[in-house]
């Protein structure tokens, strides 16, 4: 089969996987080829909007699974490929020399069993470090139920290593992909977690001790093809940060790619691209804004607004946190305001040790006030026309318009009774 | 108000040029009112004052900036030449002079207006350098890494630490067609020289195929379900397309090395 052939296939077969990070390490490229930056870098966007920063390929596409919601499973008629470590190799360096990639991201169907699988892989990344001298960033998929040592060695080769937990829960995965079980997913992830922290402790031993993917660990698991709250699913990724050390949770919202009496029907399903927003927004306030799952969501609100984005539904919810004062608040407490970022934030408190900041201030330093601006004082003051607003008022000026739905607004007549 | 006197200063565009102007300034207790280059055909009501480059009058001044202020003021005055931002010498001037006055902590100062639109400038420049480190696309010319890019800032000097440890073993030529100059680079070797003209040759086989299998690679990778071009182009703005390969046509490419219709 001709390379070009197989590209195609195994890209398109490896397309549903979230991941195309390559953040996390630094290393100058002193010797051979390639260097790795630690913010990452971004070499293209798809027409997707999705970021391609590795050469995202399957090393082969002949699985033995049979996992109803992924394309490569046993049952679907599709063409079958596999690259040989050389072809995957020279493919790699070829992209990397003309700088259309930051590297390779790994991963593989189960081919024969997950023990000759995780073999194969290693072949082609020793092949691709040692052979071909390769210092770009590699990204690779473990295979749950392989042998831990194979996993190690798996380790040792690439930057950062992923299982994929599939679906968010014990039930579902039981369901859906009945090879895979949560046990034989969890186990990897954590001799990934131990096996780091190990690496860690011995590089501050030994400057030259073997680095075990120095970049972490991530996961990914796919929404909307099974039942799970938003609150569900926020606590496993909540519980996977802290128990795991994961350096990323992906969501990847449900494509219909099979026609099985478990999955939500192909016809007439869209695959729920805001609920994934939702919970990267929800992710982001988890990994950096010191927010925890169940302040943004409980019992009784289980899932995601659509209309507006979770940290403003949760100042809405608590007034007593405001209005925040810019010119006193600590950073925690300016993380906590809608609209204002990281980055806003650290600005906020470099400028003020120059002197009080006013909003015609924050305004030229960049902070964005749309929302911001119904949540802060500054030196006692709040924003010219917000002082009156009541939190009923303010959902609504801070909402967005559902795509496809009419725009509510705030006390409208009705010459009817609603129907009960 | 300030009530130096005022001239036009000329001078011959480079960095160490600005410095000089910047020791003269000080030195004669001036204000310039603008900057000028010596052949700008434009005149003003001003008094001119041409400056000739002295290495060792801007070497002194730049010296100064760290020691007397702060490395990270060195590096904004540094970077600041670099941006495209309109009267930049005037405001790195203003800058300097507050830098003097204040000490270190003017680049915390954001609000201040002689630091935010500097500041502003510098963060375009950072995020194109940042932009550019994954846009550029190089083709393989006998063996040569040759690629061609169009900033709005210089970000050649930026990208030249990025290149050079990424492929230090290759030899690479990138042109940018904006300011009409290009980094070279061959192992421990690198220059960045001013160059009138560049074009691409045609691809061979070889770079052909690879071309090919990129663009073949960038088609798949997308999900159709999932289009979003808006969110594209956000993230990757349309003036940067005509210098990438994926975006390029097999006969658009071939010989004129022009951007793609």
């Amino acid at each position: 089969m001709e390379l070009l052939e197989k590209l195609t296939i195994l890209a398109g077969a490896a397309k549903y996987d979230a991941a195309c990070t390559s953040s996390g390490v630094d290393r100058t490229g002193r010797r051979g080829l390639g260097s790795a930056l630690p913010a990452g870098c971004c070499h293209s966007f798809s027409a997707d909007g999705r970021c391609i920063s590795l050469l995202k390929v399957l090393m082969t596409n002949r699985c033995r699974y049979d996992c109803a919601y992924c394309v490569n499973r046993r049952s679907n008629d599709v063409p079958r490929a596999t690259f040989t470590p050389r072809e995957l190799c020279e493919l790699t360096l070829g992209f990397y020399r003309r700088n259309y990639i930051e590297g390779l991201f790994l991963s593989s169907a189960v081919l024969r069993d997950p023990d000759y699988t995780t073999e194969r892989m290693i072949a082609v990344l020793s092949l691709l470090r040692e052979s071909y001298g390769f210092g770009g960033y590699i990204h690779a998929k473990a295979i749950p139920g392989a042998d831990p040592l194979l996993t190690h060695r798996l380790g040792l080769l690439c930057d950062r290593l992923s299982v994929n937990i599939e679906l968010p829960s014990q039930r579902s995965l039981s369901l859906l992909a009945p090879d895979k079980t949560k046990e034989a997913i969890l186990a990897p992830m954590e001799q990934i977690r131990d096996g780091i922290a190990i690496s860690k402790q011995e590089l501050v031993q030994y400057r030259h001790a073997p680095k075990f993917a120095p970049a972490g660990q991530s996961t990914q698991m796919i929404v909307g093809a099974t039942p799970e709250s938003d609150l569900q699913i926020l606590r496993l990724s909540q519980g996977l940060y802290r128990r795991y050390r994961l350096k990323r949770v992906f969501y990847s919202a449900y494509m219909p790619v099979s026609d099985s009496k478990l999955l939500p029907a192909r016809q007439s399903f869209r695959p729920p691209l805001l609920r994934e927003h939702r919970l990267y927004q929800a992710d982001w306030l988890l990994r950096f804004y010191h927010f925890d799952a169940e302040e943004l969501l409980d019992e009784g609100h289980p899932h995601f607004d659509p209309r507006l984005d979770p940290k403003c539904c949760w100042a809405l919810r608590h007034p007593e946190y405001f209005p925040v004062e810019v010119n006193r608040a600590d950073y925690e407490a300016l993380l906590r305001v809608p609209g204002m970022g990281v980055i806003s934030a650290r600005r906020i408190l470099a400028a003020r040790r120059a002197g009080p900041l006013t909003f015609e201030g924050l305004k030229t330093l960049g902070v964005v006030l749309k929302r911001a601006q119904y949540f802060l004082t500054c030196s006692g003051r709040g924003a010219p026309g917000t002082a009156r607003l009541r939190p009923e008022d303010l959902f609504f000026r801070l909402a967005d318009p559902v795509p496809g739905g009419a725009k509510v607004l705030p006390g409208q007549l009705s010459l009817f009774p609603p129907a009960i | 108000m300030s009530q130096r006197p005022q001239f036009v200063y000329l001078y011959d565009g480079t960095f160490a040029g600005f410095l000089t102007c910047v020791f003269e300034s000080f030195a004669r207790d001036e204000e310039p009112a603008c900057f000028s280059l010596f052949d700008d055909p434009r005149t003003s009501l001003w008094p001119e004052r041409a400056v000739e480059t002295e290495r060792e009058k801007a070497e002194r001044v730049y010296r100064s900036l760290r020691c007397r202020v702060s490395p990270e003021v060195q590096r904004w005055v540094r970077h600041g030449f670099l941006t495209c931002v309109p009267e930049k010498e005037r405001r790195l001037y203003d800058f300097i002079r507050l830098a003097y006055r204040a000490g270190p902590p003017v680049v915390r100062d954001l609000t201040d207006p002689r630091v935010a639109p500097l500041h502003t400038a510098l963060l375009h420049l950072w995020k194109e350098a940042h932009l550019f480190q994954g846009f550029v696309r190089f083709s393989d010319q006998g063996g040569v890494l040759c690629g061609q890019i169009t900033p709005k800032n210089r970000v050649l000097p930026l990208l030249r630490p990025h290149f050079c440890a990424r492929f230090s073993g290759e030899r690479l030529l990138l042109y940018d067609r904006t300011h009409r100059e290009a980094l070279l680079y061959q192992p421990r070797q690198w220059a960045i020289l001013p160059m009138e003209e560049f074009h691409l040759e045609g691809p061979d086989a070889q770079e052909a195929g690879y071309r090919q299998l990129w663009r073949r690679f960038y088609d798949t990778i997308a999900i159709r379900e999932r289009e979003n071009p808006r969110c594209r182009m956000t993230h990757m703005p349309k003036r940067f397309w005509g210098d990438m390969t994926e975006f390029q046509h097999e006969e658009a490419t071939w010989g004129s090395g022009l951007s793609p219709r």
